[in-house]
């Protein structure tokens, strides 16, 4: 009952300038039936390999079959069959709802009463009703992506290719649109899904695994993880210093993988290896281990050989600050207007020194409008935001001195090298002479950048250049840093070094302050603040706000059961009133 | 095949589309429809090449009744703001300051020497050289004034002093010699530049980086469809500009249009498709709406400025300058809309013109449909 109608076999495709091509002899093919997750970091080939079977681009050599012709030499016969959703949606911003629908139904030729019937039945489906006259552009991000699902949608595709729906969506929208998908695959649409978060992936009903531009995994989440069955366990209990402990777990031979889960360690084994005792690591009596179901990130960490080691050399080169349990970041009623839009509305919270305070929320939610204000670069319209005791209205150059800054996009000069960006960014934070050299040459060497000094930034990999923007950012030994989405789009094992980095500086007194959508991120902080809508509508240590939802029906809920319970808590509040 | 081939449908909804943005963006309207009007306004009024009113010193040292005859002369001349002063001084101080653009001394013994047929009566002019048109206007005011005085006063005194050959000049095509005449229509070929190059750079460029060229691309559009849906909008959108700015120019700038609608329509339209093949280009090449602004600034904006001939005459720029400006379409359109505006439909002066602009025309669109591909990379 399934059938094949993407097939493609040893698929090349470089771009001009790039030293390694962007698919490197992929082969696969995609179903009807279900749900095929495309699933790899940015730059992995997704989008690539998607533009190649909707025929927007020729491969350099291998074959690409959709729908039983050539996509792109036969790009005619394929089109009207096709439902293609780019990232972003593409939709026109400055028309509304329906003459979008028009203009895409009028594209493939869906008139007469077949047009009536369709958008009758897409408007029902996508609950885009009552909008129908609003402009595109004035949709929230999960309409915006309904509504470009609807698009792909006119002329009844039998294959429908969806380019990182899930991207600036929350994640309410998100399993919205996932139940949508889920209702057309079995309606015999083919459907592609493609995501850089490996938890989407992970509900696929088979999946295509890209790294770099090859092919690292094809087959069903459960294929995947497999391989890793009893050998992930959570320590549970363990004790003061979890981060302490996940740096003394790491560095043992039997442990190839690990990460902080709220007050938990959760670790992967080697095969054939039991966990040790956990007081070997000293983590106290009450500590044990108890085992889990792997993840799909498990598998994907497991095949590329295992996580980074657990000791970052970043410890050792920061010097101590004293943990004298001050608050040092303090939000009061914290508001900035936009117009009448409110981005941000009377924000409270406290981060004591030497703790991770992370900012969890989707996109659009106003994370980074809070976090501007905290670091000085926006004025807040009400309340204050003091950093070490500094109203940043008054006083934000000198609070700067002692704070670093990570922005959320690549901000660092894309024509300068390496070396050049680092000198720089030392320049403009007051270093010079011998302090300057050996701060470089000691973040050159904690961050692995020794082969790339001179290589000009804008042709790093993502990874690399995210190490440089924090390696930048550290560079004057800043006792606040403040990580904006700092791992978007990266892959897990960079984000695995880059979160031992940053336990690293904690460990040394230093205080983070991070935004992030990433569910699985926040279980990294020590506190999170739930951002939706603008308001912070929860505030606690990641345990504290999973075991708020818990209940009979999932007693053991992630980081985001607990979102999209706590925003549906609140949502039915406000309308009870 | 359902989709293969031509659609009517979906050029018609794709043209649509395009209105709907045209209409919605408000930097298009303003393009559109808020600049051609200021351009307008500012080439009618704000430039002229006229000099009008220029003002002038003047030093009587003489104090007679000649000398006064002449001053007030000087003074009852239309073009001169004429000043009075006291020391020599005082006028050179002036001229430095830009105060006055030249002066007229009239020496102690003029009255004299004008009153001896034998002799001749000095008047010293100083001028401005530093800007030597005005400097050339002051001389040449001053020496007609000079002529009609002297002419005046043989007159009073009842000798005819008949002169044997009088100048009487024409102006053809503009008899006032107004350089508003030549310049509102110049200035159309500045307006319909700016729509039809740097708007449309604009259009295609914001639909690759909005992603929405990817959305079109995977749908059965073809290229001919793509294509046209943008030369069509803008197209219209550029004649509504045309004949708004010829109806301005006519009735309220009150700028004597003297051609038929029928030339007006054959010469814009070319020229109209010339430069919308300019801005579709760069923009296809582009793909970036940055790029395509400033490439289309520097390709189409300057030329269709400097290099057309609206300002500065190409029969005065050196050679190799002059062969350029062949390729500039801009040129075709100022000599063919300043001939309808001023001479009328004369088709055999159009003729040369048109056809110029009909091959500048199917260059650049062919150019565009070379570059418009249904690929992504």
């Amino acid at each position: 009952m399934s059938e094949v109608v993407v097939s493609f076999e040893n698929v090349t495709k470089t771009f001009p300038g790039m030293e390694s091509p962007a698919l490197d002899a992929v082969s696969g093919e995609f179903r009807t039936g279900l749900i095929t997750g495309l699933a790899g970091p940015d730059g992995a080939g997704k989008t690539t390999l998607l533009r190649l079977v909707a025929g927007l681009m020729e491969p350099d050599s291998g074959t690409v079959r959709t729908l039983g012709f050539d996509p792109f030499a036969d790009s005619a016969a394929i089109r009207g069959d096709v439902g293609y959703m780019p990232q972003k949606f593409g939709l026109y911003e400055d028309l509304s709802v329906q003459e979008n629908l028009n203009l895409h139904a009028d594209l493939r030729h869906v008139i007469g009463e077949a047009r009536r019937e369709s958008f009758e039945r897409l408007l029902e489906f996508t609950d885009l009703k009552a909008f129908t006259d609003r402009l595109a552009g004035k949709l929230s991000g999960g309409m915006k992506q309904k509504l470009g699902l609807a698009c792909a949608l006119l002329g009844e595709p039998k294959l429908l290719l969806l380019d990182e729906p899930g991207v600036g969506v929350d994640p309410i929208s998100r399993r919205e649109l996932w139940r949508m998908v889920e209702d057309l695959v079995d309606r015999g649409i083919a459907v592609v899904w493609s995501t850089a978060y490996l938890d989407e992936a992970e509900l696929c009903g088979t999946t295509l695994v890209l790294n770099e531009g090859t092919k690292l995994f094809s087959g069903t989440p459960a294929e995947i993880s497999d391989p890793l069955k009893g050998r992930c366990f959570h320590l549970r209990q363990p004790g003061e210093g979890k981060r302490r402990l996940l740096t003394d777990a790491l560095l043992r031979p039997e442990v190839t993988d690990g990460t902080i889960q709220g007050h938990n360690l959760r670790l992967t084994f080697r095969p054939s290896t039991k966990p040790f005792e956990p007081d070997e690591i000293g983590a106290g009596s009450e500590a044990n281990w108890s085992p889990v179901k792997p993840r799909f990130e498990d598998a994907f960490i497991d095949m590329l050989g295992g996580g980074p080691p657990g000791e970052s050399p970043l410890t050792a080169r920061t010097e101590a600050i004293p943990l004298d349990g001050k608050t040092v970041i303090e939000a009061r009623g914290l508001t900035k207007k936009f117009g009448n839009f409110t981005a941000t509305d009377h924000v409270d919270f406290d981060v004591k020194r030497g703790e991770i305070f992370g900012l969890l929320g989707p996109n659009g939610a106003g994370k980074s409008t809070t976090f501007k204000m905290m670091c000085g670069l926006l004025v807040p319209t009400e309340g204050t935001a003091t950093v070490v005791g500094l109203d940043l209205r008054h006083s934000a150059s000198q609070a700067r001195q002692r704070l670093g800054y990570m922005a959320q996009k690549f901000s660092l000069y894309g024509n300068l090298t390496v070396v050049q960006n680092l000198v720089f960014f030392a320049g403009i934070y007051g270093l010079h002479g011998k302090r300057q050299r050996e701060r470089i040459e000691d973040m050159t060497e904690i961050f692995h950048l020794e082969p790339f000094l001179i290589t000009p930034t804008e042709s790093l990999s993502l990874g690399y250049k995210q190490r440089l923007a924090l390696a930048c950012s550290l560079m004057h030994g800043p006792d606040i840093l403040f990580l904006d989405e700092p791992t978007s789009g990266v892959d897990p094992v960079t984000r695995r070094e880059f979160w031992t980095h940053i336990n690293g500086l904690v460990e040394r007194g230093v205080t983070i302050m991070v935004t992030t959508h990433f569910m699985d991120e926040a279980e990294y902080c020590d506190r999170i603040g739930l951002v939706f809508r603008g308001q912070l509508i929860a505030n606690g240590t990641p345990d504290e706000l999973k075991q708020s939802v818990a209940d009979d029906s999932n007693p053991d809920p992630t980081m985001e059961d607990a979102f999209v319970s706590l925003v549906t808590r609140r949502e039915e509040a406000a309308t009870e009133t | 095949m359902k989709s293969a081939g031509f659609s009517l449908r979906r050029l018609k909804a794709l043209c649509w589309k395009e209105t709907l943005q045209i209409f919605r963006d408000p930097s298009s309207n303003l393009i559109a429809f808020g600049l051609p009007m200021v351009m307008m306004f500012i080439y009618g009024f704000g430039l002229n090449l006229d000099s009008s009113r220029l003002r002038i010193g003047v030093l009587d040292e003489a104090m007679g009744t000649e000398s006064h005859g002449f001053s007030a002369a000087l003074q009852a001349s239309p073009s001169l703001e004429v000043h009075r002063y006291e020391t020599r001084d005082e006028l050179a101080q002036d001229l430095v300051d830009s105060q006055i653009r030249g002066f007229v001394i009239i020496p102690p013994d003029f009255s004299r020497r004008v009153k001896n047929p034998a002799d001749t009566a000095p008047v010293q002019v100083v001028t401005d050289g530093s800007e030597p048109n005005t400097a050339h206007f002051v001389e040449a005011y001053v020496n007609g004034i000079w002529q009609t005085w002297q002419l005046q006063r043989s007159e009073d005194r009842g000798e005819k002093l008949e002169p044997e050959i009088v100048m009487t000049p024409r102006y053809w095509f503009n008899p006032s010699a107004d350089s508003r005449n030549f310049l509102i229509p110049g200035s159309i070929t500045v307006i319909m530049t700016v729509i039809g190059a740097l708007l449309t750079s604009l259009v295609v460029a914001r639909e690759w980086e909005r992603g929405t060229m990817e959305a079109l691309l995977a749908s059965p559009v073809t290229r001919a469809e793509l294509m046209l849906s943008k030369v069509l909008p803008y197209y219209a959108l550029g004649m509504f500009s045309l004949l708004l700015c010829v109806a301005t120019a006519h009735w309220l700038l009150k700028v004597p249009f003297r051609a038929d609608l029928l030339a007006l329509i054959v010469v814009g339209t070319f020229f109209l498709l010339s430069v919308l093949g300019i801005g579709l280009a760069i923009s296809t090449a582009t793909r970036n709406q940055f790029n395509a602004a400033q490439a289309a600034l520097n390709a189409a904006f300057l030329p269709a400025t400097m290099l057309s001939g609206f300002i500065y005459e190409i029969s005065s720029m050196p050679a190799p300058i002059r062969a350029f400006t062949h390729v500039i379409p801009a040129r075709y359109f100022v000599s063919a809309i300043q001939t309808l505006f001023q001479a009328g439909s004369l088709w055999h002066v159009l003729w040369p013109d048109i056809f110029a602009l009909i091959i500048s025309a199917a260059f650049f669109l062919g150019l565009t449909a070379r570059l418009t591909r249904r690929r992504m990379d």
